[in-house]
């Protein structure tokens, strides 16, 4: 089922946010491929009839009033900011 | 006087209550053992100060009568707990320079009690990995060593373990995904307990996983481990998936007493191949069992093969979407490229943060998430990884708790699996099916192979049964009676 190849690995990259150099395309494709080979021992298993597992204990998630619990910590959330300015994420322009 | 390091915590804990010794000796003791192991490269930051001021407040306690089970006990925090104002980064280069302006729940609970701690601890790089040869800050060496040979001390928690067993801190913290508490558990002749999916909060806890992280503890004995794991655990309303059930008391279930109860025998976990010290070790564990008065059972698990292929799709998807996150934007690195822009600045930074091994996974989790691949992979891992909890549901009517070896292998060289992703994931191929399925289980010491390194075993037990894994791993630890401890080279 799986067969990537470079333009695919490109793909992924590019969705995954991650920059890779052209001459790492090939050997990443190659280890993709050795991983997604593995894995697709699945399809040996009748899977039919079974529901897709979402959590593994019976937990319902709890509800609580919709009201502020937390907040105003400006300054704790741009603590570590690589670049803050005016009380803001100061990022590149990213607007043309 | 004899040597502090070396006493456990359930002795420090009565020493210090008898007045005999004081919290900061303990912890003055601790710190010159740190800065002693500084070639294990268990520490990748240290607190010797805070640690001294903790350990006043923990004497303090003492003297008021407010002693609880880790008050004034050294410890160290894997490097994926969140510390107010210190070092946390999961070691990746990603998160470099960042210090969070908020505390973990599992390490507040412990600085609740009046545990001390000692610093941040190495892992692999955002606990991806199973040698601690995936951090940044450079890999682990295991306390024991094969010859004149150095070995991994296992992964994720490899500075967890390599901390515990060569007398730097009395317990540690750890958290296990797959098995990064048991399988360096057992690579270091340490006890680690993983506890139910739910007992622990992971609010403040670096995300890999999600529907597998669960935090836990390492340390010297079954005994400390029960003290300890109690510290850590309980219902916190900051996270979702934390479940609001009382904590039992986990050392009064050392009662020493087995007589009667199920102990089943997973057949697939025969593995061809596994070394024939490992399964002659597991087979004496399980003489051992008998001896003590438990009845063996043999049970199945069919769907334990697929176990290992679920989680390289489960794991990743997850981890994919989690570590989305690390955007150069809010905190940690930032990279950015001349007359670039923000998609620039985002792939930059994040081909520079993180290492090959976190980048593969993220690859592999885009992969199987993007359009026209879901249904085949991650739905069809999460049907699969049903499967595998139904499996151990069954075996569970019949039987109180489950007997494995937990690794597959004792401790390697470096290097020895790090240029065969697949290679090193079948270290975790006999702890990744209970975690899949949320299960509290545990590693305990029981033995050496004819190189001398430690060996474990596994204990499982059913949900929310962390009593009955740490009564069944108390017997096994008496009957191994494991004593052997790793030469002292790094000192």
């Amino acid at each position: 089922m799986s067969d990537i190849d470079k333009a695919t690995v490109a793909k992924i990259a590019r969705l995954a946010r991650i920059k890779i150099e052209e001459d790492k395309l090939e050997a990443l494709a190659g280890e993709l491929n050795n991983i997604l080979g593995w894995v697709e021992q699945l399809d040996e298993v009748n899977t039919d009839d079974i529901q897709p597992m979402s959590s593994v204990v019976d937990a319902k998630l709890r509800w609580r009033l919709d009201e502020v619990t937390d907040g105003d910590k400006q300054e704790s959330v741009l603590k570590n900011a690589p670049n803050a300015e005016y009380g803001f994420f100061a990022v590149p322009k990213v607007i043309e | 006087m004899t040597d502090l390091t070396k006493l456990t915590i359930a002795g420090a804990r009565d020493l210090l209550k008898k007045g005999e010794i004081t919290a900061r000796e303990l912890t003055e003791a601790h710190i010159a053992s740190v800065e002693a192991a500084d070639a294990l490269n268990a520490y990748i930051a240290k607190t010797p100060e805070l640690a001294l001021e903790q350990a006043d407040k923990a004497d303090a306690k003492i003297k008021a009568g407010e002693q609880k089970g880790m008050t004034g006990i050294p410890v160290g925090i894997k490097d994926l707990f969140a510390t107010k104002g210190v070092h946390t980064q999961a070691c990746s280069h990603i998160l470099d320079g960042f210090k969070p302006e908020y505390e973990s729940t599992v390490s507040q609970k412990l600085w609740d009690d009046g545990a001390v701690m000692l610093g941040k601890l190495n892992m692999d790089e955002f606990a991806m990995g199973s040698s601690n040869e995936t951090s940044f800050y450079g890999p682990v060496k295991n306390p024991w060593r094969r010859g004149d040979t150095d070995t991994v001390p296992g992964g994720s928690s490899g500075g967890s373990v390599a901390s515990v067993a060569g007398f730097a801190a009395m317990g540690a913290t750890a958290s296990d995904t797959g098995g990064s508490i048991r399988q360096p558990a057992s690579f270091t002749g340490t006890f680690g307990i993983k506890p139910t999916y739910g007992r622990c909060s992971r609010y403040g806890m670096v995300a890999f996983a999600s529907s597998l992280d669960q935090a836990g503890t390492i340390t010297r004995t079954v005994r400390d481990g029960a003290i300890m794991l109690e510290s850590i655990s309980g219902f916190d309303a900051k996270d979702s998936t934390s479940v609001d059930m009382a904590v039992p008391n986990f050392e009064a279930a050392l009662t020493g007493d087995i007589r009667g109860m199920k102990i089943g025998i997973p057949q697939e976990y025969h593995l061809a191949g596994m070394p024939g010290e490992i399964e002659a070790l597991w087979h004496q564990g399980i003489e051992w069992m008998k001896a003590a008065g438990a009845e063996v059972v043999d049970i199945n698990l069919p769907h334990t093969k697929y176990a290992l292929p679920t989680y390289y799709i489960v794991a990743p998807a997850e981890a994919s979407s989690n570590l989305a996150r690390y955007d150069g934007v809010r905190y940690g690195l930032r990279e950015t490229v001349n007359g670039g822009g923000l998609v620039d600045m985002y792939e930059a930074t994040r081909a520079a943060g993180f290492g090959d091994e976190v980048k593969r996974r993220i690859m592999i989790g885009t992969y199987v998430l993007s359009a026209g691949y879901y249904d085949a992979y991650y739905l069809k891992a999460q049907k699969v990884r049903q499967l595998i909890a139904n499996d151990f549901k069954r075996a569970f009517e019949k039987v109180d708790a489950i007997l494995t070896p937990t690794a597959p292998s004792a401790a390697f060289a470096p290097g020895e699996k790090s240029d065969d992703p697949i290679a090193m994931y079948l270290n975790d191929v006999f702890t990744v099916p209970a975690s899949l399925a949320g299960l509290p289980g545990s590693s305990v010491p029981v033995g050496l192979d004819a190189n001398g390194l430690p060996l474990g075993l596994q204990i499982l037990g059913k949900p929310w049964d962390e009593e009955t894994v740490f009564k069944v791993s108390g017997v096994m630890e008496e009957a191994a009676n494991f004593t052997a401890k790793p030469a002292e080279w790094w000192r």
